[in-house]
């Protein structure tokens, strides 16, 4: 169509004008975005900046390095073991199930844990490494690595685990870890982030758990960069932890490993404690377990065994335990009459077999009776009658205050688990306890430590050692906390007259070296070493009068778990003591004939710093010690201090 | 013949006409591709072959296409205006019957040589379809109710067509070039008022009808109106796209984190980088001063078209080019607006920058045509 000039003039001013209007207003927008994109970029840009380092940034904790733990002289008991892991990576394998089934046929893989690790693989995110065969051994490691070719996406590791090279010796002492549980976290006000990792192994009893927070050091972080998906693509930056710290304990690891291989099969414990500092020499119970069982998740199996054995592995005899103290207990009746001035050295008894009182009579262990005994003699054969008799004129509340300076009836603060704190009964006690008033038959059965009195075998060291040593000597297990030596103050003196301390030593010193005692047999020759002790045979139930009548059963016709504990105490040397031994065997008859050369055996071992030489023993005895020395099954340290502090594995 | 109102003895032939194409506008397009390629490059994680070196090959041809197109007479193009419309209708029609679904829209076409995506022809041919019509139309009946419902109509067909697929973002844009043509062609204020006014009224009713039967918009498409209206009511859902942009946006500063130090690129925070959210990338990789004069580039484009379109005495050939400059213009602008926040996520790719062949080579194209217009105007 033909258009005027006139039109398309006009056309083209219209055009031209609303162009530039368009051109215009297009402008504005352009400004706008301009203008928004200033707000956002310069004016908001630190905040988006923040959020999108939030985005990136991820920060993971880094588990620090367990402290260790080691003996008095440096030997491991508690270690950070390698171990050998194998991971799959879904995104590298491909074909989890094939790369599965290859892995399978060259290391032995249980099925189960074939389905369970693919299963695992599918569902979590492809580049997550998932760990298919925990605690392998060196081979089986090396075979993966070998066949890597084949095995896309599997990936041998290196991971650190607790050990315990000493095994069954220090289960009881220093306990074990294990992974952690909700009980754990919820006692726990503000747990530990670090407790929230996988796989992360914190002590659940023992000095693993007493000493945790030193043990376990604080966490490291790493701030990484992770992608939309999660994927950590590098480190940003990495501060290490700091590792836990190490401790040095008290218990030297030989004479540990002497006690309990000492105890055998036997349920029964030993403690054994430097008299000068009060450091423990050795806290042995026995039987005892494997805590590498425990760090590796016990089986169901292996953990009935433990529980249904009657001999209770578990348990820590040595502090755990609370025993009748039986004869061990005179020395405290005795240290109490002296102290009421009731007697002295000298003052005699008349023991005609038994001690009648209102009626009722309480027998002396010899029916036949002791004749007059002085406090020397009346130890020396544990006449029960001369107890019975000062006890009645000392009191309960007397006898109980002198236990307690001895440190019975108190709870010794050790970093172990379930300490007792025993009983050491008094007229207060007994009302508060049982809503009961004190009779006079109390008296009389505690002052030979049978009836409510209760003491661990610990709490029987510390008192022998407090005897010895007249002062208050305070037991402690950890000698150092990383390099810094725990401080040890020279205990301050017993308030107790240091005569009657005498007088009870020379009594002790009595049981154990003169003819016809009841701690003869157990003497120690050599003049060095010569050794003051006392034994103890408690019952764990009532003579009935029928039985009584037909005489008394001797312990081997009762079933074991009727039959007398048997205990010893002791120190040496005599004229400077050094260390002090308590032994109880639970059910094991007679205290001077079954504790009693445990404890002689043990206090060589320590002060001899060797297998106990044959010449302390008396000559008549030695060829019977030597065949039982040589029978023990001692581990083998590989010579003196020859595996000091190991930590890694080559 | 219409032909015949040109000059033809000033109009440049042959091989001359090289010399008065409109370079400079060239050299602009060219610009924006090349911050394209740029981009393509860092968001694939510093690869080539991705997507920079496919685009980089489809901006060769679409380049050759662009003189090919602006050689060829621009009456011609106006001659052929009203059959590439039906044709594109036709195609339109066809993609609604059978095309192939992507991205929970029925929008391409398998040509079996190349996938077409017939909306964006679409927005080429509706632009020079209307020019046609007002180059055809006597210019005082321009205002006139009936010529105007015309132009409206063949505006609202395609409309139809696309919101049916559906694809609102397209939609707005063939609306938008449409509504410029005619508004250039010098249709009165009054029917934009009441236009715009109904528009107005007609998003009111489509708030409104949500969750009735007659529900006018699909749920994710009312879901998409709700996150854009507040963003952190979904952070990890519908609304996680448009936060992740925001972040990667502010965070880059004056001059941004550097080229290829984007972590919200780099670390696959950012949605669609390459494509909806290229533009994100590139503000936090090189920050205001980077985005700022990628907007200059396209401001630079849209203005060297409205000189040339103003020069032009030929109406076809000024209304063709201001609708080409207005529709380039609405394709950065709502895609801009949107990963700034300011408008839904309407999937609009950032024109000649985000990665997709078939919308950069209908750009071309409507370049050529751009180019033809100016080679071959009236002197």
């Amino acid at each position: 169509m033909k258009r005027s000039a006139r039109d398309t003039d006009d056309s083209a001013r219209t055009i031209t004008r609303r162009a530039l209007f368009m051109g215009g207003a297009m402008s504005a927008v352009v400004a706008v975005l301009g203008a928004r994109l200033r707000y956002m970029q310069v004016d908001q840009a630190d905040q988006f900046r923040m959020l999108a380092e939030e985005n990136r940034v991820s920060i993971r904790l880094i588990p620090p390095n367990r402290g260790q733990i080691f003996d008095r002289n440096g030997r491991l008991i508690a270690g950070n073991e390698q171990n050998y892991r194998v991971v799959i990576t879904r995104e590298d394998a491909g074909d989890v199930e094939e790369v599965m089934h290859r892995l399978a046929q060259v290391i032995p893989l249980p099925p189960e844990s074939i389905r369970h690790s693919i299963e695992e693989s599918k569902k979590r995110s492809a580049f997550v490494p998932i760990v298919v065969a925990d605690r392998i051994s060196w081979d089986d490691m090396s075979k993966v690595a070998i066949n890597a070719p084949s095995l896309p996406g599997v990936t041998p590791e290196v991971g650190l685990s607790r050990a315990y090279p000493l095994d069954t010796d220090f289960a009881h002492i220093v306990g074990y870890v294990g992974p952690v549980s909700d009980r754990d976290l919820a006692a726990q006000e503000t747990p530990d982030p670090l407790l929230q990792i996988p796989q992360f192994q914190i002590g659940k009893i023992g000095v693993e758990t007493w000493m945790e927070d030193t043990l376990r050091g604080s966490a490291g972080n790493r701030r990484i960069e992770v992608n939309a998906v999660g994927r950590v693509m590098r480190e940003l930056e990495r501060i290490e932890g700091q590792a836990g710290a190490d401790l040095r304990l008290t218990i030297d690891a030989e004479v540990q490993n002497f006690c309990q291989a000492r105890l055998g099969s036997e349920s029964a414990s030993v403690v054994a404690i430097d008299v000068t500092n009060g450091d423990l020499l050795a806290v042995a119970s026995a039987p005892s377990f494997d805590p590498n069982l425990f760090v590796r998740g016990i089986s169901y199996k292996d953990y009935a065994v433990l529980t249904e054995n009657d001999h209770r592995p578990l348990s820590n005899k040595s502090v755990q335990g609370a025993y009748p103290p039986g004869s061990t207990f005179k020395m405290v009746t005795a240290i109490a009459a002296m102290e009421a001035g009731i007697i002295n050295a000298n003052t005699t008894v008349y023991c005609p077999g038994y001690y009648e009182l209102g009626g009722r009579r309480f027998h002396c262990h010899s029916r036949g009776g002791h004749g007059h005994v002085n406090l020397d003699t009346a130890l020396g054969k544990s006449c029960d009658v001369y107890f019975y008799d000062i006890s009645q004129k000392v009191g309960i509340d007397k006898m109980a205050e002198v236990g307690r300076k001895l440190g019975l009836g108190e709870r010794h603060d050790l970093p172990m688990s379930a300490i007792t704190e025993g009983i050491m009964p008094d007229k207060a006690w007994k009302s508060e306890r049982y809503g009961q008033e004190w009779r006079i038959g109390d008296t009389i059965n505690a002052s030979i430590g049978q009836g409510y009195v209760l003491a661990s075998p610990l709490q029987l060291a510390v008192m022998t050692a407090r005897i010895a040593s007249g002062r208050q000597v305070l037991p402690r297990l950890v000698r150092s906390i990383g390099d810094q030596e725990v401080p040890v103050a020279e205990a301050a003196p017993l308030d107790i007259n240091p005569a009657w301390l005498r007088a009870v030593r020379e009594g002790m010193h009595t049981v154990s070296n003169k003819q016809h005692m009841t701690g003869y047999s157990n003497r120690i020759v050599d003049p060095a070493m010569i050794m003051a002790g006392k034994s103890g045979t408690s019952q764990v139930r009532n003579i009935t009068a029928a039985e009584r009548a037909r005489g008394v059963i001797s312990n081997d016709q009762l079933p074991w778990n009727r039959r007398d504990h048997a205990l010893f105490v002791g120190y040496a040397p005599y004229d400077n003591p050094k260390v002090a031994v308590a032994c109880v065997v639970e059910h094991g008859g007679g205290g001077s004939t079954v504790a009693g050369p445990i404890v002689r055996d043990v206090l060589i071992r320590i002060l001899a710093g060797k297998m106990p030489p044959l010449t302390a023993y008396p000559e008549s005895q030695r060829a019977r010690i030597e065949t039982a020395l040589s029978e023990l099954k001692l581990r083998d340290f590989g010579g003196p201090l020859a595996t000091v502090a190991s930590n890694s594995r080559a | 013949m219409s032909f015949l109102e040109y000059r033809l003895q000033t109009v440049p032939t042959g091989l001359r006409k090289v010399l008065h194409l409109n370079w400079a506008l060239i050299l602009l397009l060219t610009a924006v591709c090349s911050v394209g390629w740029l981009m393509l490059y860092s968001v694939a994680g510093g690869d080539l072959s991705t997507w920079a070196e496919p685009q980089m090959k489809r901006f060769a041809v679409g380049l050759t296409i662009m003189i090919a197109v602006g050689f060829v007479p621009i009456w011609f193009w106006r001659n052929i205006s009203a059959v590439a419309y039906l044709i594109s209708v036709g195609l339109l029609v066809t993609v609604d019957l059978m095309g192939h679904v992507g991205m929970g829209a029925q929008r391409w076409l398998n040509l079996g040589f190349i996938m077409l995506q017939p909306s964006e022809l679409m927005k080429i041919t509706l632009v020079m379809m209307l020019a046609a019509y007002y180059d055809w139309l006597d210019v005082k009946r321009t205002s006139r109710p009936l010529w105007v419902l015309i132009p409206v109509l063949l505006i609202l067909i395609p409309v139809a067509l696309v919101l049916v697929q559906p694809d609102l973002g397209t939609a707005i844009l063939l609306m938008g070039g449409g509504a410029v043509v005619m508004f250039c062609a010098g249709v009165s204020w009054i029917y934009f008022a009441v236009v715009i006014g109904g528009g107005a009224a007609l998003i009111a009713a489509v708030l409104a009808s949500r969750g009735t039967p007659w529900q006018m918009l699909r749920d994710y498409q009312y879901k998409r109106i709700d996150t854009f209206l507040d963003p952190s009511t979904d952070p990890l859902g519908a609304g996680y796209h448009i936060s992740q942009a925001k972040i990667a946006l502010g965070s880059g500063g004056w001059t941004g984190r550097g080229y290829m130090q984007g972590t919200q690129s780099r670390l696959n925070f950012l949605p669609e980088k390459h494509t909806d959210f290229i533009f994100t990338s590139l503000a936090e990789e090189f920050g205001f001063v980077g985005a700022c004069s990628l907007l200059a580039l396209y401001a630079l484009i849209i203005a060297f078209c409205i000189s040339s379109a103003i020069q032009n005495k030929d109406r076809f050939a000024s209304l063709v080019t201001l609708g080409i400059a207005a529709s380039f213009f609405f394709l950065f602008a709502v895609n801009m607006l949107m990963v700034m926040g300011f408008a839904p996520v309407v999937g609009v790719p950032l024109p000649l920058v985000s990665y997709g062949g078939s919308a950069m080579m209908v750009l071309l194209t409507a370049f050529g045509i751009v180019q033809s217009a100016h080679v071959h105007r009236p002197r």
